[in-house]
């Protein structure tokens, strides 16, 4: 087992500020391919995590995961976070009540079954307290106005929660046998590495210098006070008002006794995640934003002893045929155009099929360039659905896709 | 019938000429610091100074104009031809933004530098709901009601704010008075609503970038109504990344139904001189297919952006991603289409 997570400081925030993690020097072998499905067979993993910035198909892909798997034999539960509306519908989550439900129109035929629920942050928050503490000081704490704020809008407080009911659902997995699978989406954070970093963020605010300082009337003697103390309070006092500053102090000293089980809670989350039976996948765009994120999160991944599966480039566009230049497919254009025949379906789709290879070349370079400085880790290309992924078939069609990778080359095909 | 023609201005005039504040938002990754760069170019076009200010401490205008990260001071990031304006960056960050609001206030001097030792700064930058929000539009605010006798102070007439996504823009904005309900009175309530009151004027306007794709649409729909609830004025939705329009509604039509006329296609292939072997034509009408199916889904969506009773300017997918040459052929269209 490893070491437990030693608390990271605010640099440590992106790791952008660490070394850079790669090969030195480039190989030429070909990029592995990612084997989704031995991934999903594999019954040692109990545990899968979808990673990645915003809008890159996390919510997507672990659905499709899920579905995958428990067509194939798995028992399985997908915490998804903020599923689109449509496809909520389809999955029968639209209600937001923390609760996994059997998704409809799972074929059982393999023996597996298929669980889905949506992550309601503020009230995963509240039974966290409740669990805590008594009654009544769980009352205190759940009215007070501080608290309403952090447990609905403090950024970071979903990713916290998304790891506490992973937590609370592996717990439950191992004691009911419901599920032999988790498979985790994680929230829109502009930065993958938000995932990692939230809980201990939320964990440095509840405990940090200024909470501490809030605490020091409440508890005693005056000379622990610094002479600085007065002066601080009469300047926050005047910035942001003398019940704000009621409130806050009020939240935390109902809250400081709770403080040890909740860093306890995310530190076995934490260890959870470093466990050999998380697999963690990394989505992301064939983008340069979403491709540096994701070459962050890779290299945090391993900074953390934290299992990495692989890749999975979603969304990538994909040519029908390569024998066609584009630079050919453009002067045909001009030859036609020359004849007087400048428009008409030929000339629409050499144009077309011009654009396209200018499209998937620079996704293409883009994706290299991860390949080269991560060459150790396998990757799984997606192309895009010309239409949105809204119901259990479009599920099973990325699902087929993920697991097709192995028939093809590390060239983009499909759709 | 959508706004954009009902009020139909002559094209290439402006549709917001009295606003001096343009917000960007929109869901996450459909564009927002590239539009926001790409307005700030078509404003300077048109003889302004601009400000273009981002506020997530992500360097997305830096990088987008390949320069190196944007220090909290007001860069000359370009400057046009002769008769056009320059455009200036600003990243803002909290923490600055608050020593310099106290030092600006309240002459702090040591007392600032114990509410750094404290934590504080990280505190109420980092942590306290909404504290955070009013120090950076509270900068914003402070660079858009700079008076041309201050000197040294330099009056823009035109700020572009790079804003944070649609999922956060009412909160960002202060619409729900979330800050209100948590600090009742105090310098930083009234700054907040001093704030809002700007916000809430005619010399704001809040853009919209969405995708023509199912969620940002609907993000779009449903934060146009947040806006215009909490009194916020709402401009345009700038719908980026349209794919190209090189088929007619005929010729989608005979890819969808698969009915193409396949002896013709031949015929104008030889004629264009590729090759026309079998795979080859197969596989330009499978792209076309695809495509075609492509526009179907961005025409419904186009639809439902038509009933937003906003303007809206489209933009196109720039096949080879966005390098500043790309940028200023959004800002052209953006100029053209009348948001600048
Ligand atoms: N019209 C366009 N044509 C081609 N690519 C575009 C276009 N507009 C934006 N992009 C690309 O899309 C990606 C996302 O754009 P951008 O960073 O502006 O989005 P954003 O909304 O600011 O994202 P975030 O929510 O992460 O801040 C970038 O790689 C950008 O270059
Ligand atoms: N391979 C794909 N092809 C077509 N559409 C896709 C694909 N992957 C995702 N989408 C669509 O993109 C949108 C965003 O995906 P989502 O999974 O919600 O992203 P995230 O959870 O990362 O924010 C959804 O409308 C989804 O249907
Ligand atoms: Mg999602
Ligand atoms: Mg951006």
């Amino acid at each position: 087992m490893n070491a437990p997570p030693s608390p990271r400081s605010a640099t440590h925030r992106s790791s952008r500020a660490t070394a850079r993690v790669g090969p030195l020097i480039a190989t030429h072998d070909p990029a592995l391919v990612l084997d989704v499905d031995a991934l999903l067979d594999d019954r040692s993993r109990a545990i899968i995590v979808c990673c990645g910035s915003g809008g890159v198909g996390k919510t997507t892909t672990s659905a499709s995961l899920a579905l995958r798997a428990a067509e194939r034999g798995r028992k399985v539960v997908v915490l998804t976070i903020d599923p689109a509306r449509r496809l909520a519908q389809s999955m029968g989550i639209e209600a937001l009540d923390n609760t996994p439900r059997p998704v409809p129109g799972v074929d059982p035929a393999a023996g597996g079954s298929l669980d889905a629920m949506m992550l309601d942050m503020k009230r995963t928050f509240d039974e966290v307290v409740q669990s805590q503490a008594s009654p009544e000081k769980a009352r205190q704490i759940l009215d007070n106005p501080f608290y309403i704020a952090v447990s609905s809008s403090f950024a970071g407080t979903q990713e916290y929660m998304a790891m506490e009911k992973l937590g609370q659902l592996d717990q439950d997995a191992r004691a009911s046998g419901r599920w032999d699978l988790i498979v985790v989406d994680t929230p829109p954070s502009r930065s993958a590495l938000d995932f990692l970093d939230a809980p201990e963020r939320l964990s440095s605010f509840l405990d940090g210098r200024f909470m501490k300082l809030l605490l020091v009337p409440a508890r005693g003697p005056a000379r622990l006070m610094t002479a600085g103390f007065g002066m601080v309070t009469n300047a926050i006092t005047k910035i942001i008002g003398a019940q704000v500053l009621q409130d806050m102090k009020a939240f935390v000293a109902a809250f400081d006794t709770l403080f040890g089980g909740f860093r306890q809670r995310a530190q076995r989350t934490f260890e959870l995640l470093q466990d050999r039976r998380t697999a963690f996948l990394v989505i992301a765009a064939p983008e340069p934003d979403a491709l540096r994120e994701a070459a962050y999160f890779v290299e945090r991944l391993r900074e953390e002893s934290m299992p990495l599966a692989g890749l999975v480039v979603n969304r990538a566009s994909s040519a029908a045929d390569g024998s066609l230049s584009s630079h050919a497919a453009m002067t045909g254009v001009e030859k036609l155009r020359s004849a007087g025949q400048g428009d008409g379906l030929a000339v629409g789709l050499l144009r077309l099929h011009a654009d396209r290879l200018v499209v998937v070349e620079r996704e293409k370079r883009l994706t290299r360039r991860f390949a080269t400085s991560h060459p150790d880790v396998p990757t799984a290309v997606l192309p895009a659905l010309s239409t949105d992924v809204h119901d259990l078939d479009g599920l099973r069609r990325i699902g087929d896709l993920l697991g097709a990778q192995m028939g093809h080359s590390s060239d983009q095909q499909g759709a | 019938m959508s706004a954009q023609h009902n009020e139909s201005p002559s094209p290439g005039q402006p549709h917001f000429p009295g606003v001096q504040l343009h917000i960007v938002t929109g869901k996450g990754g459909t564009g927002k610091t590239t539009v926001a760069a790409a307005l700030a170019l078509a404003l300077a076009s048109r003889g302004k100074t601009v400000l273009l200010c981002e506020v997530e401490g992500r360097q997305g205008i830096a990088q987008l104009f390949d320069v190196p990260p944007l220090p909290y001071e007001e860069r000359l990031i370009a400057r046009g031809p002769a008769g056009s304006g320059d455009a200036y960056a600003l990243a803002i960050d909290a923490e600055s933004a608050l020593l310099e609001y106290l030092d600006m206030y309240y002459r702090l001097g040591r007392a600032g530098k114990a509410l750094d030792r404290f934590g504080v700064v990280e505190f109420a930058t980092t942590i306290a709901p909404g504290v955070r929000d009013v120090l950076l539009t509270g900068k914003v605010y402070e660079a858009a009601n700079r008076n041309r006798r201050n000197k040294g102070a330099r009056h823009y007439d035109a700020i572009v704010m790079d804003a944070p996504p649609t999922g956060r823009i009412a909160q960002f904005l202060n619409v729900n008075n979330e800050l209100a309900g948590l600090a009742k009175v105090g310098p930083i309530k009234s700054q907040a609503d001093t704030v809002t009151t700007l916000l809430r004027s005619p010399r704001t306007a809040i853009h919209l970038v969405t995708v023509l794709e199912e969620m940002p649409v609907q993000e779009t729909g449903d934060g146009i109504a947040e806006l215009r609830g909490g009194g916020l004025p709402v401009g345009g939705v700038v719908v980026n990344m349209v794919r190209p329009q090189d088929l007619d509604a005929d010729e989608r039509k005979h890819l969808l139904e698969d009915d193409v006329d396949r002896g013709e296609l031949v015929h104008r292939l030889e004629q264009a001189g590729v090759p026309t072997d079998e795979l080859l034509v197969e596989a330009l009408v499978e792209e076309g297919r695809h495509h075609a199916e492509r526009r179907r889904l961005e025409d419904s969506q186009r639809e439902l952006v038509e009933m937003l009773d906003a303007p809206s300017y489209e933009l196109p997918r720039l096949p080879g991603g966005v390098d500043m040459a790309g940028l200023y052929e959004l800002a052209e269209a953006l100029a053209q289409g009348g948001l600048a």
